[in-house]
C-alpha cells in the first residue's frame, strides 16, 4: 500500500500534473490520434494515476503507443496535461531497477544489419539498469 | 472623564471556547474610566441587550465597549440598544474578539491576551468619542434601469406598478434583449416572443416608464437617493417622435448587404432598419457604418420614401441629465466568441453554429423562416451533433470561463427535443460532461428528450470537427463504452459559454459597484442580499449578476424592484454621520483630497481669514459635502497638512487605538 502511494506521488512529482483538476470530460480521449493503438486512453491515465493504480499502466503497451503529440495537453479544458502523465509513467518504467527492457540475451534477435552499433550500445545503456 | 461599561460576549463557545472571557472582563475593569465590566453568554440576545441597557442607566455610562463578533454583524444592534436608553449610538465601540481573535487562535492564553489588547484599544477610542447626529437627505422618487432585456423590463414594470417613475436605458435600438432572439423557452416550450412582446408593449405604454432606446449611460454622479446621470441618446438619424414604424424605408434602402445582428449575421438587413417586427420602440434606425448618405452625402432614398418626413441626416448625439433615487443594473450577457476553439471548426464552416444561432435557424422570423436548413447549402441536416460546455467549466485564462453557464444543458435538451419533434428523420447526438438540470420540471424535461424523443445523449466530449466533402467529421469520446466515435454530421451546434456584456465593466466603474473576476456584478451578500450591490442605491437584476435562466431572471428582477420600491417609498434617508471635514485653519487648498475622493464630495472655496494686525487674507480651502461623502477616509490619508479628518474615525482616535495596542 505504502509503495503504491509512493509510486503515485513519484509520478505526480515527475510530471508536475495535478490529476485532481480533471473533470472527466473525455476531451483528451476524444482528440487522441492514437486511440485505437492504446489500451488505456488519456483520460484513463489521469483517473488511474489519481486512484493510485500505477502498476497496470506501467505494464501497458500504451506507454509506447502514445505519440507524445500533446493533442490532449493542448485540448484539455482544465490544463491537466495527460501526456505528461504518460511520459512520467514511461520514465518510471525506464528507471525501475531490475525491470530491464533490454536483456543481453534479447540482443542477437534484435540485431539488424542497418542499425548502427552505437545505437544498440546506447539503447542498452539506457534501457537496462 | 468618560464612564465606560465593558461587555464581553461568549458567543456561546465561539469566543468562550478559546478566550477566557471572565479574565478579559476582570482585566479591562482596571482600565481608566471603566466603571463596570462583565461577561455574558449572548450579548446580542434580548437578555444581553437588556443587560447593556440596564447598566447604562444604573451606572450612568457615557461610553460602551462591546467585545464580541465583527462590528459588521451587530454594531447596529448594540447602537440601537444604547440609543433606546438615551445614549448617543456613536458612543458604542465594538472590539472584534471573535473573527480577529478566537477564530484564528488555538491557544487560550494568547487569545485571551489579544482579546484584552483589542478591548483596551476600543476603550482608548471611546475616551475620544463624541456624540454624532446623523443628518438626512431627500430621496428622488424616480429609478433608472440600465439594460432593457427581460430583467430590465420586469424590474421597470414592477417599479412603475408601485407608482414610481422609472426610465430604461437600452443601448440597442429596441428593448427585449436575448429573449427576443430565442425561439421557444424551456421547460414549457412556449414561444418566447408570445410571452415577451406583451411585456415589451406594456413597458412602452405604461405612463410611468420612459424608454431611452439606442442610448447609453455616460456619467454617474451622486449617491443613494440622489444620483445624477448623464444619458447619451445616440443619433439614429430618424426622429423617434414622428417615425410611424411603417418600414417602407427599410425596404427601399439600396444598401442591402449589412449583416443582420438580430439573426447573428446569418442574413442581411438594410442600412436603415427596424431590428424585428415587434421592436419597441418601433422606429427605424440608420446604421452610420453602412449608410451611403452619411458616408458620402449621396443617396437620400429613405428620406424620399418616408411619408412621415422622419429622416434627419443631421441628427447629433443628444444628452439628457436626470436625477434618480435608485439605479438597477440589468445589462445581461452575451455568448463568448468561439474564435480560439479551432478544434470545433466554428470559423471554418458555416454549418458549425452556436446555440443562439440555432435558435434563429429554428425561428419563423429567422434567416430560413423557421425551416431547419444548414447554412452552407440550405439542405435539410440529417445528423446533428450538439456539444455542451464549450468554453465553460475551464481552468480559466486562455482555456475559457471557470464557471458553469447554467442554461446550456437545458437549452440543448430543448434544441435536441424540438429538432426530433419537427424532423423525426434527423439523428441527434448530445455530448455532455454532466447533464445539469436542477430546477422545477427541468430533469423531467431532459428525460423526455431522451426517452420520448430518442435523442442520443453520450457522456463524453467532441475532440475535433473537420469539414470534409460537405460533411463535418466529428471525432468524439464515448466514455461509458470506452470508445472513440467518428460521426459524419451535417451540422454541429456549440453551447457557447455566456459572459457579461463588455460594457458592464466601464459601467461598474462609473457606479463604483464591485464586480468579480469574471465581470459579473457582485451582490452585497451572496446569500442574504442577493439583489443589492454593495454600493448603496445600486441594485442588480438578471444575467449581469450571474448565469440564470428566464424564470430566475424574472424572480430576481422583481426582487430588485421590491428593494427599489422600499427605497423610493422613503421621503428621506438617514445619512452616515461619519463623514470627513476639513480644518480650514490647516488646509492649504492643494487639491490632493479632491483627486482621491471617489464620490466627488470635495469642492474648494475662497474664504477670508482674519490675520494678525487686522489684515485679511483670502485662502482656498476644501469643504466636504456631507450628503455625498461616504466616509471612506481616502482624503484623510491623502491630505499632506492633516486638515482632513473623519468623524468617528479621527486621526486622534486611531492613534489612541494604536497606542493602546502597542503599549
Ligand atoms: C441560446 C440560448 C437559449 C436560451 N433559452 C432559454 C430558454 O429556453 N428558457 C430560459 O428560461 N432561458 C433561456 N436562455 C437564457 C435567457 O436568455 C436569459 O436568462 C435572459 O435573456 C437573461 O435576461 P437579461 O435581461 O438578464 O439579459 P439580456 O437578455 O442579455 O438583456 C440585457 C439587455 O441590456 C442591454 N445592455 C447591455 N449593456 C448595456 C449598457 N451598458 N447600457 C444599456 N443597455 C445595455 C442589452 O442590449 C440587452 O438588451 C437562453 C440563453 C441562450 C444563450
Ligand atoms: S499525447 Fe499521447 S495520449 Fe495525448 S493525444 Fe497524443 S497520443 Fe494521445
Ligand atoms: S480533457 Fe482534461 S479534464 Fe477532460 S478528461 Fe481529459 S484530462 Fe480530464
Ligand atoms: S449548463 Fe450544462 S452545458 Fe452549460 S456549462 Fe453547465 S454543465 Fe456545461
Ligand atoms: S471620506 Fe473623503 S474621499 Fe471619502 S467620500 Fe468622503 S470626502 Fe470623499
Amino acid at each position: 500500500m505504502e509503495n503504491k502511494q509512493q509510486l503515485t506521488e513519484q509520478i505526480l512529482r515527475m510530471s508536475g500534473v495535478n490529476a485532481r483538476k480533471c473533470m472527466r470530460c473525455g476531451k483528451c480521449t476524444a482528440t487522441c490520434p492514437s486511440f485505437d493503438e492504446m489500451e488505456y486512453h488519456p483520460h484513463q491515465f489521469v483517473y488511474m494515476v489519481e486512484k493510485g493504480d500505477i502498476e497496470p499502466l506501467m505494464k501497458s503497451e500504451s506507454l509506447y503507443t502514445c505519440l507524445t503529440c500533446f493533442a490532449c495537453v493542448e485540448r484539455c479544458p482544465r490544463n491537466v496535461e495527460p501526456a505528461k502523465l504518460v511520459e512520467a509513467v514511461r520514465l518510471a518504467v525506464i528507471r525501475e531497477q531490475g525491470a530491464n527492457h533490454l536483456k543481453p540475451q534479447d540482443l542477437p534477435e534484435l540485431w539488424d544489419e542497418d542499425l548502427p552499433q552505437q545505437a544498440i550500445v546506447s539503447a542498452f545503456r539506457k534501457y537496462s539498469k | 472623564m468618560q464612564k465606560i461599561g465593558v461587555f464581553v460576549c461568549w458567543c456561546g463557545s465561539n469566543i468562550a471556547g478559546t478566550v477566557d472571557v471572565h479574565a478579559v472582563a476582570e482585566t479591562l475593569k482596571k482600565e481608566p474610566g471603566v466603571v463596570f465590566s462583565t461577561d455574558y453568554q449572548y450579548m446580542c440576545s434580548e437578555a444581553g441587550q437588556n443587560l447593556i441597557k440596564d447598566s447604562i442607566k444604573e451606572y450612568g455610562l457615557t461610553g460602551v465597549v462591546i467585545c464580541s463578533c465583527s462590528p459588521r454583524m451587530h454594531e447596529n444592534t448594540f447602537r440601537k440598544a444604547a440609543q433606546s436608553v438615551g445614549l448617543n449610538p456613536y458612543m458604542v465601540e465594538v472590539a472584534n474578539i471573535r473573527e480577529q481573535c478566537s477564530w484564528i487562535h488555538k491557544d487560550m492564553a494568547t487569545a485571551t491576551e489579544k482579546a484584552v489588547i483589542l478591548g483596551r484599544a476600543a476603550i482608548a477610542k471611546v475616551h475620544l468619542n463624541a456624540p454624532l447626529t446623523a443628518g438626512e437627505s431627500p430621496v428622488v422618487k424616480r429609478a433608472l434601469v440600465i439594460g432593457g432585456g427581460i430583467a430590465g423590463i420586469q424590474t421597470a414594470l414592477d417599479i412603475a406598478e408601485a407608482g414610481f417613475e422609472v426610465d430604461i436605458v437600452e443601448k440597442s435600438p429596441t428593448i427585449g434583449g436575448k429573449m427576443a432572439q430565442i425561439d421557444k423557452t424551456f421547460p414549457t416550450l412556449d414561444c418566447a416572443a408570445c410571452i415577451l412582446t406583451p411585456k415589451m408593449v406594456e413597458a412602452a405604454q405604461q405612463e410611468k416608464i420612459k424608454i431611452y432606446s439606442y442610448s447609453e449611460v455616460d456619467e454617474v454622479k451622486g449617491f443613494v437617493g440622489n444620483f445624477s446621470v448623464k444619458i447619451r441618446r445616440k443619433a439614429r438619424y430618424v426622429n423617434e417622435d414622428i417615425c410611424t414604424g411603417c418600414g417602407v424605408c427599410t425596404e427601399k434602402c439600396p444598401q442591402k448587404k449589412v449583416p443582420n445582428e438580430f439573426n447573428l449575421g446569418m442574413d442581411n438587413r438594410r442600412a436603415i432598419y427596424i431590428p424585428f417586427a415587434q421592436a419597441v420602440p418601433k422606429v427605424a434606425t440608420i446604421d452610420p457604418n453602412y449608410c451611403t448618405m452619411l458616408k458620402t452625402g449621396k443617396c437620400g432614398v429613405c428620406s424620399k420614401v418616408c411619408t412621415a418626413k422622419a429622416i434627419d441626416y443631421t441628427q447629433k448625439d443628444e444628452f439628457v441629465e436626470a436625477q434618480y433615487g435608485a439605479i438597477v443594473v440589468a445589462t445581461g450577457f452575451n455568448p463568448i466568441s468561439l474564435e480560439k476553439y479551432d478544434e470545433f471548426a466554428y470559423s471554418q464552416s458555416p454549418d458549425v453554429v452556436t446555440s443562439l444561432e440555432y435558435e434563429r435557424l429554428m425561428n419563423a422570423a429567422g434567416p430560413t423562416s423557421g425551416t431547419l436548413l444548414r447554412p452552407s447549402d440550405l439542405t435539410h441536416p440529417k445528423t446533428i451533433v450538439f456539444v455542451q460546455c464549450v468554453g465553460s467549466r475551464c481552468d480559466g485564462g486562455d482555456k475559457g470561463k471557470p464557471y458553469c453557464s447554467k442554461v446550456c444543458c437545458m437549452y440543448t435538451a430543448k434544441h435536441a427535443m424540438l429538432t426530433r419533434e419537427k424532423y423525426p428523420d434527423t439523428d441527434v447526438y448530445v455530448f455532455y460532461i454532466d447533464v445539469r438540470t436542477p430546477g422545477k420540471n427541468f430533469d423531467e424535461f431532459y428525460r423526455r428528450a431522451v426517452e420520448d424523443y430518442g435523442v442520443h445523449y453520450i457522456k463524453g466530449m467532441v475532440g475535433k470537427v473537420v469539414p470534409q466533402d460537405g460533411k463535418l467529421k466529428v471525432q468524439a469520446s464515448d466514455l461509458l463504452s470506452n470508445e472513440q466515435l467518428h460521426i459524419d454530421a451535417d451540422m454541429v451546434v456549440l453551447a457557447a459559454a455566456i459572459e457579461p456584456d463588455k460594457t458592464a465593466r466601464p459601467l461598474a466603474t462609473m457606479l463604483t459597484a464591485s464586480m468579480d473576476t469574471n465581470d459579473f456584478f457582485t451582490e452585497a451578500h451572496p446569500k442574504l442580499r442577493p439583489v443589492e450591490s454593495p454600493t448603496a442605491g445600486v441594485f442588480l437584476s438578471g444575467m449581469c449578476q450571474g448565469p440564470k435562466d428566464i424564470p430566475e431572471t424574472v424572480s430576481q428582477a422583481s426582487a430588485a424592484a421590491a428593494k427599489v420600491i422600499g427605497l423610493l417609498a422613503k421621503d428621506k434617508l438617514t445619512c452616515n454621520p461619519c463623514v470627513a471635514h476639513s480644518d480650514e485653519q490647516l488646509c492649504n487648498g492643494c487639491s490632493s483630497c479632491e483627486k482621491v475622493c471617489p464620490y466627488g464630495a470635495i469642492t474648494y472655496q475662497d474664504k477670508e481669514f482674519r490675520m494678525p494686525n487686522r489684515t485679511v487674507a483670502v485662502r482656498r480651502v476644501a469643504s466636504v459635502n456631507p450628503a455625498v461623502c461616504q466616509g471612506c477616509g481616502a482624503c484623510t490619508v491623502a491630505c499632506p497638512s492633516g486638515a482632513m479628518d473623519l468623524n468617528g474615525f479621527s486621526n486622534r482616535q486611531i492613534m489612541a487605538e494604536v497606542d493602546a495596542i502597542c503599549k
